[in-house]
C-alpha cells in the first residue's frame, strides 16, 4: 500500500512540472498566432479606431511586455487564479465550470456506450471467429470507423429528427420547458442520445477490433489450453481466462481516450450545438481569447494526467503482476 | 416660424407616430402570448449594446436597448424613444423631445440626461463610431427632462441617421455615470428601455428574454419573449429552420445555397429586407503601395474581368446585386448615372493589362498575385474560387491566402498583404460608412476599417468633408455623384456585390421584419399569427 501511495506522490511532483511547463509553453505559443483579441472585437464590430484598440489592449493588459504579461499570469496561478475572459469578462474558472459537465454528460456517456458495446461486440466476435457473427462484427466496426463523425452526425440527425421526428436535432435540452426532476433527466437524456451515440460508435469500433484482436491472441495461450483441458466450462474461460488478461489494451486505450475526451469534442459539439468545452476551446483560439485557452488547457491537463494516473492504477487491479513505481 | 427642414421633421414625427411606422395592422388580430425563437450565430461576447455593436449582439440587445430614432425601409427616420425632433434652419441644433414615461428595465425614469450622459459621455469614451458622431457637437444638453438638444460645431446633415440602437443606444446614467463602463458588474445583467428584458444567459446554449410589462408603449410587446438558440453548425441551423425548432434566421446563419431550398419549405417566408441601415458592399480590397496595384489600370482591367452578375447568381443564389460604384444604392446619395460602368469583358481588361505592358508570359500568366480569402464562412471560399478562375483568364494567376479572423483583420490593419476580399457596412449614409475607406485623413496603420489601401485624391478628401456640412440636400447630392464619378475612375477597390442577408421567418409570426433595422429591431410589434 505504501508503494502505492509513493507512486502517487511521485507522480503527482511530476505533474506540477509538467503542468508548469504546459502553462509556459503554450502561453508563448497562442501569442504567436497573428492579432490579438482587441484586433478581433474590432474586426467582428466592422469599426475601429486608434483610441478603441488602445483602450482594449490596455485593459486586458496587452500593453504589457510578453514576460511581465507571463508573470502576472503565473502569479495568478500560484494563487489559483486561472483569470478573467477578455471576451466575456467572466473569471475563467466559472466559465469552464459550466461548461464540464456537459462535456463529461456528453463523453462519459459516449465513453461507457462505446466500452461497453465494442468489448461486448469484440468478444462475441473473437468466441465466434470465422462464423458469420465476426464477420458481420468486423464489417460493422470497419464501417462505423471510417464513417466521418460529422457526416455520421448529420445522416443520424437526418434519419431520427427530420424523417422519424423522434429526436430533437441540437442543444442539450427544451428551453422554457419548464420542466424538473424525471422529466429534465428524460429531456435531456433525448437531446443525448444522437451526438453520444455519434462519438461514442466511432470508438465503440475501436473498442471492438481492440478486443477482439487481443482474446484471440491470448486464446492461443497455454494456460487457456490448460483451462480448457481441466474441462472448464466455456463461458467461464472466455471471460475470466481469455477477456480479463485481453483487457489490458482496452484499459490503456480507454484511459487514454479518458483524457482526450474531457477536452470535448470540437466536431460533435458543433454539429449537435451541444455547449461543452471543446467547442468553448475552438472559439477562444479564433477570438484570441488567451487566459479562457490557457484556462482550458491546464484544467485538461490536470485531467489527462489524473486518467493516466487511473489507468496504472487499474492495471494493477486487471494484472496483479504489475507492480506499481518502477 | 418653422422652416421647411423642421416642418419636415415634425410631420414625419407625427406621420410616423400615427401608425408606429408599421404596415397597417389587422390589430383586433394581434395575440399575447408566444415565444419567439431565433437563431444566435456566433455567440456575442456581451450584451451590452454601449461597449459592443457586433452583429449578435445587435440582435439580441436590439430588443433590450433603444435608440432616439428607428429608420423605415427607406431611411426615413421614425420615432422612437424621441416622440418628434426639429432642426435648426442653420443646421445646428438638433432639438429632440423624448418620450414621457419610459422606465428602464429597474424601475428607474428615462430622462434627458440620460441622453446626455449617453451621448456626451458614455458613448464617445467607448464607441468609435459614436465617438466620430458626437465629437461633432459643440454641447448636448437636457434643458427640460425630456427634451435633448444637440449643438453641432459645423452643420454636418447626416446628423440624425446618428441614432440607430446599434450607433447611439441610450444607456442608463445611474448605473455607469461614474463608474469604469468596460468593468462595470451589472454589464452581465444589461438594463434597457426595450420591450424584451434580459433574463438568462447559458453559454453556448441559449440566451432568454422575457416580455417588459412595463414597457412604455402601451400594449406592447406582444409577445411573452424572444429566445436565442446559439447554433454554431451551419447544417445544424438549416435543419433547425427546416424542422420548424427555430422561428427565424437572419444574416449568414443559413448559407446561401441552402436558403432557396429553405424558402420553399410551407411554414417558412423570405425576406431580404431589413438590412438597408447598414448596406454592405463587398470587394476586393486592394493594397496600392507596390506595382502593379499602383496602377489604376490593373484596378479596371479586374474591374471588367469579374462577372459580377454570375457572383450574385452562382455564389449568392440571387442575394444581393452587382456593385458599380462606392455607395450601395440602398445608402443615401447613390447616383446610378455618375458611376463609370465596368461590364464584364475580358478583351477589355486583356487590352488594359496589354497597355500597362503586362504581356502574356509562360503559360499565359500576365502577372502573379495573392488574395485573402474571407475567413466568415463558406460563401466567401467560393467568391475568391470563382475570381480565381475569372482573374486566370485575363492572364491574372491569383494565389488565394487563408486565415482565420484574428489572422486576416491583423494583416488587413498592418498592410500586410497584396490583396483581400473584404465587405464594409455603410450605416445609411456615405459620410457614416463610405468616406472612412477612402479619405487619406483615415490612413491608421494597425486600425482595420479604415483606408488600408493607401488611396489618396485631394478632391475626394475634399468632397468627402464638405458633401455632408451641406444643409442643401441637392448641393450635397451633387457632391456625391462627383465623388461616385471620380472613385469609379479611380477604383481604389474592386466593387463586387451590394450584399443582402436572408431573414427566414417562420409563418407563424406577423411583423418580425418591419423597418430598415430588421431583425436586429426591438420585435414590439411581432406577434403570433
Amino acid at each position: 500500500m505504501g508503494g502505492r501511495l509513493g507512486f502517487i506522490a511521485q507522480r503527482l511532483v511530476k505533474a506540477v512540472f509538467v503542468i508548469l511547463g504546459i502553462i509556459v509553453l503554450n502561453f508563448l505559443l497562442i501569442r504567436l498566432a497573428p492579432g490579438d483579441p482587441a484586433l478581433v472585437l474590432a474586426g467582428e464590430a466592422g469599426a475601429a479606431d486608434p483610441k478603441f484598440l488602445d483602450d482594449l489592449r490596455r485593459e486586458f493588459g496587452l500593453d504589457q511586455p510578453v514576460w511581465r504579461q507571463l508573470l502576472i499570469y503565473m502569479q495568478g496561478i500560484l494563487s489559483f487564479d486561472l483569470g478573467f475572459s477578455y471576451r466575456q469578462k467572466q473569471p475563467i474558472l466559472d466559465l469552464i465550470l459550466a461548461r464540464l459537465p456537459q462535456t463529461i454528460l456528453l463523453t462519459g456517456t459516449a465513453l461507457a456506450f462505446a466500452i461497453v458495446a465494442g468489448v461486448s461486440l469484440g468478444a462475441m466476435a473473437a468466441r465466434h471467429v470465422g462464423t458469420w457473427w465476426d464477420s458481420a462484427i468486423t464489417t460493422l466496426a470497419l464501417l462505423v470507423y471510417a464513417m466521418p463523425q460529422f457526416w455520421l452526425g448529420l445522416m443520424l440527425v437526418l434519419l431520427f429528427s427530420v424523417q422519424l421526428g423522434w429526436l430533437p436535432t441540437f442543444g442539450s435540452n427544451t428551453i422554457n420547458s419548464g420542466f424538473t426532476g424525471l422529466d429534465h433527466a428524460l429531456d435531456v437524456g433525448r437531446h443525448l442520445i444522437l451526438p453520444s451515440l455519434t462519438l461514442g460508435l466511432f470508438f465503440m469500433a475501436v473498442y471492438a477490433r481492440l478486443t477482439r484482436a487481443s482474446m484471440l491472441e491470448v486464446a492461443d495461450l497455454d494456460f487457456v489450453r490448460t483451462g480448457r483441458a481441466k474441462g472448464l466450462a466455456e463461458g467461464r474461460i472466455q471471460r475470466s481466462y481469455i477477456l480479463r488478461n485481453a483487457l489490458l489494451p482496452v484499459v490503456t486505450y480507454a484511459g487514454l481516450q479518458a483524457g482526450y475526451l474531457v477536452g470535448g469534442s470540437i466536431l460533435i459539439e458543433t454539429v449537435f450545438a451541444w455547449p461543452g468545452i471543446g467547442r468553448l476551446a475552438f472559439e477562444a483560439v479564433l477570438v484570441r481569447d488567451y487566459n479562457l485557452l490557457l484556462g482550458i488547457f491546464i484544467i485538461a491537463s490536470v485531467l489527462v494526467i489524473a486518467f493516466n494516473l487511473l489507468t496504472d492504477l487499474i492495471y494493477t487491479i486487471v494484472d496483479p503482476r504489475i507492480e506499481l513505481g518502477a | 416660424m418653422a422652416s421647411r427642414r423642421q416642418v419636415l421633421g415634425s410631420a414625419a414625427a407625427l406621420l410616423a407616430g400615427g401608425t408606429m411606422g408599421m404596415p397597417r395592422l389587422a390589430r383586433a388580430q394581434q395575440k399575447r402570448g408566444g415565444v419567439l425563437t431565433a437563431i444566435l450565430n456566433p455567440e456575442p461576447p456581451l450584451l451590452v449594446l454601449g461597449l459592443n455593436q457586433q452583429a449578435p449582439t445587435q440582435l439580441v440587445a436590439g430588443k433590450i436597448y433603444q435608440g432616439l430614432l428607428r429608420y423605415d425601409f427607406a431611411l426615413k427616420p421614425l420615432p422612437s424613444l424621441a416622440k418628434s425632433w426639429t432642426v435648426s434652419p442653420d443646421g445646428l441644433t438638433y432639438t429632440f423631445k423624448l418620450e414621457e414615461g419610459v422606465k428602464w428595465h429597474d424601475g428607474a425614469p428615462f430622462t434627458a440626461e440620460d441622453v446626455v450622459f449617453s451621448c456626451a459621455k458614455f458613448l464617445p469614451e467607448v464607441h468609435p463610431r459614436a465617438r466620430a458622431i458626437f465629437e461633432r457637437c459643440a454641447s448636448i444638453t437636457a434643458p427640460d427632462k425630456f427634451t435633448a438638444v444637440f449643438t453641432l460645431k459645423e452643420p454636418f446633415e447626416p446628423f440624425l441617421y446618428s441614432f440607430l440602437p446599434a450607433g447611439a443606444p441610450m444607456m442608463p446614467k445611474h448605473i455607469y455615470d461614474g463608474s469604469d463602463y468596460r468593468a462595470n458588474p451589472k454589464n452581465a445583467t444589461p438594463i434597457g428601455t426595450g420591450p424584451f428584458k434580459f433574463k438568462e444567459w447559458v453559454k453556448g446554449s441559449h440566451i432568454t428574454l422575457v416580455r417588459n410589462d412595463e414597457y412604455w408603449k402601451p400594449g406592447r410587446p406582444f409577445l411573452d419573449g424572444v429566445t436565442y438558440r446559439i447554433i454554431p453548425d451551419a447544417a445544424a441551423r438549416a435543419l433547425a429552420v427546416e424542422t420548424g425548432q427555430v422561428d427565424l434566421a437572419q444574416g449568414n446563419d443559413v448559407e446561401a445555397f441552402d436558403v432557396p431550398r429553405l424558402a420553399k419549405l410551407p411554414h417558412v417566408e423570405l425576406s431580404t429586407k431589413g438590412y438597408e441601415t447598414v448596406a454592405p458592399i463587398s470587394w476586393i480590397e486592394i493594397n496600392h503601395r507596390t506595382a502593379p496595384y499602383s496602377d489604376k489600370r490593373f484596378r479596371q482591367a479586374m474591374m471588367h474581368a469579374i462577372d459580377r452578375d454570375f457572383i450574385v447568381k452562382n455564389i449568392f443564389f440571387g442575394l444581393g446585386r452587382a456593385a458599380s460604384g462606392p455607395i450601395n444604392t440602398a445608402t443615401r446619395f447613390h447616383d446610378a448615372k455618375a458611376v463609370k460602368r465596368y461590364a464584364y469583358d475580358t478583351k477589355k481588361a486583356e487590352a488594359l493589362l496589354d497597355e500597362m505592358g503586362l504581356k502574356p508570359g509562360a503559360g499565359g500568366v500576365r502577372a502573379r498575385i495573392k488574395m485573402m480569402v474571407l475567413p466568415y464562412g463558406e460563401v466567401w471560399v467560393r467568391q475568391a474560387e470563382y475570381v480565381k478562375q475569372a482573374l486566370r483568364r485575363v492572364g491574372i494567376d491569383v494565389t488565394l491566402e487563408s486565415n482565420d479572423a484574428g489572422g486576416w483583420v491583423k494583416r488587413i490593419g498592418d498592410w500586410d498583404y497584396e490583396t483581400s476580399f473584404d465587405f464594409v457596412s455603410q450605416f445609411m449614409d456615405p459620410a457614416m460608412g463610405v468616406a472612412r475607406t477612402y479619405i487619406s485623413s483615415n490612413i491608421r496603420r494597425g486600425v482595420p476599417f479604415t483606408n488600408t489601401m493607401g488611396y489618396t485624391n485631394k478632391r475626394v478628401d475634399d468632397l468627402f468633408d464638405s458633401a455632408p456640412k451641406q444643409t442643401d440636400p441637392a448641393k450635397a447630392q451633387a457632391m456625391y455623384s462627383e465623388l461616385q464619378a471620380i472613385l469609379t475612375e479611380d477604383v481604389p477597390v474592386i466593387w463586387l456585390t451590394e450584399l443582402e442577408f436572408p431573414v427566414l421567418i417562420n409563418k407563424r409570426l406577423r411583423n418580425v421584419n418591419i423597418d430598415a433595422n430588421g431583425p436586429n429591431s426591438e420585435f414590439d410589434e411581432a406577434h403570433l399569427a
